[in-house]
């Protein structure tokens, strides 16, 4: 196997026109297990670990930009995401483990496009763009355009993910992300829910919800959000709103859940959202 | 392909396969056996190793990224007698199989060195990428507090 190191994006870019088979490393977490498991080892790895421009926070226009090679680490202890992106942080904090976290980048987990990744339902909720670079330039798309399917992205050939966008919600948001998994640390999700709700006045001006681990890829629940959008935050909402989420989900059953515990705990996270914000 | 890194202190150069991991090559190549590999995918932590002073899991990086990086496994922590970590697992008997004890020291050592005066559920978290399957963590979990206290009071090996 050849691996290359490049030190720009542009030297990355031209080895994956060189090379259109070669396959893209940034922190190998998931794709030297899946290599080895596979007995299915690529002629040839570009590793994105040395492309120092692809690591990194930029934040302007009310918009924090992370470089898709940033470790989950690095995500973690950013204190604009701490401060700014609840939702993201969140997520980080419950991501594999903190040496799974040194090496594993938000792109990485972005690109492994797995129904049940961590940082998907918080991109999706927070309405983050993905920025896609090839020698002929750069474009950006909505995060649940990218992902069409379990392990399927929306990349041309010779194109890389190069960044997350991600909005700064304006005004107050209740920002909630909570990960049901067999044990704490290490976990495959069983189910996830990342909430983003607007609260103006009491009533509910904008509701943003995203579940993991129940369908082939990240789920938003139209119906739920438009049941709660207007109304006030109590835990009888919540509960009609649990009811439409349970009609949307398509869990399957494995070997960490069976598909019914998955429908009834997708609903029931909801009603955490009154907990936190001591609704009743 | 030709590394060069630097391991426990000594300087390495060697050739290797491209597809090569960092932990076969530590082990078998630079005859370096504290790195352990449990699980092989980056869920038990002994093939823990510091890569420039980052706790990473050997077992899930190529040997070709070891380049021109620095190498410290739990035997380079020890080049000057036990490290202060160690000497606690040994004395509260964090140490029964000993498999899991070489990714803990160094995983708990640099954790150490970021937060000196951790809660003990800081350091739960800290080695929850380090699994045992024979102390319970409890003894683990003491040895780490016992080696900030060594450390903080200015026993530990700089003294």
């Amino acid at each position: 196997m050849n691996v290359l190191f490049p030190a720009t994006v542009e030297a990355a870019l031209e080895a994956l026109c060189a090379e259109p088979d070669a396959h893209v490393m940034a922190g190998g977490t998931d794709l030297l297990v899946r290599c080895r498991a596979e007995q299915n080892r690529p002629e040839t790895l570009v590793c994105l670990e040395k492309v120092a421009d692809l690591a990194g926070f930029e934040i302007s226009d009310g918009r924090i930009r992370i470089g898709a090679a940033t470790s989950m680490t690095a995500v973690l202890e950013n204190a604009a995401v701490r401060e700014r992106l609840p939702l993201l942080h969140g997520a980080a904090k419950v991501f594999a483990s903190p040496l799974v976290r040194n090496m594993a980048t938000l792109g990485g987990n972005v690109c492994t496009a797995s129904p049940a990744a961590d940082m998907l339902p918080p991109l999706y909720a927070l309405g983050a763009e993905v920025e896609l670079r090839s020698l002929s330039g750069v474009r950006t798309m909505p995060v649940n355009d990218f992902i069409v399917g379990p392990g399927q992205m929306a990349l041309a050939p010779g194109e890389l993910l190069s960044a997350i966008i991600i909005p700064i919600p304006e005004g107050r948001t209740i920002q909630y992300f909570e990960k049901v998994g067999r044990r704490k640390a290490l976990a495959i999700s069983v189910v996830s829910l990342a909430a983003l709700l607007r609260v103006e006045d009491g009533v509910i001006a904008e509701a943003r919800l995203a579940w993991g681990s129940v369908g082939p890829m990240v789920i938003r629940c139209p119906e739920a959000e438009a049941l709660l959008k207007g109304r006030s935050l109590t835990l009888g909402a919540l509960r009609e709103a649990g009811e439409k989420v349970r009609d949307t989900v398509s869990p399957i059953s494995d070997v960490r859940a069976s598909a019914e515990y998955r429908r009834q705990v997708a609903a029931n996270l909801l009603l955490r959202l009154a907990q936190i914000s001591g609704a009743h | 392909m030709i590394i060069s890194f630097v391991l426990d202190g000594e300087a390495r150069t060697l050739e290797v396969d491209g597809g090569a991991r960092a932990v076969d090559i530590l082990r078998e190549s630079c005859g370096v056996t504290a790195p352990k590999e449990g699980c092989g995918t980056g869920e038990c932590g002994a093939c823990t190793v510091l890569v420039d002073g980052v706790p990473r899991l050997s077992c899930l990086m190529l040997a070709a990224q070891l380049d021109g990086r620095a190498v410290i496994t739990a035997q380079g922590l020890a080049s000057d007698g036990p490290h202060p970590v160690q000497e606690a697992l040994a004395d509260l008997g964090g140490v029964q199989c000993g498999y899991c004890t070489p990714g803990i020291a160094v995983t708990a050592a640099e954790f150490l060195e970021r937060h000196p005066d951790p809660t003990r559920e800081e350091i739960r978290e800290a080695l929850s990428g380090n699994l045992c399957r024979c102390t319970g963590y409890h003894k683990i979990v003491d040895a780490v507090e016992d080696a900030a206290k060594r450390l903080g009071s200015g026993c530990g090996r700089d003294e």
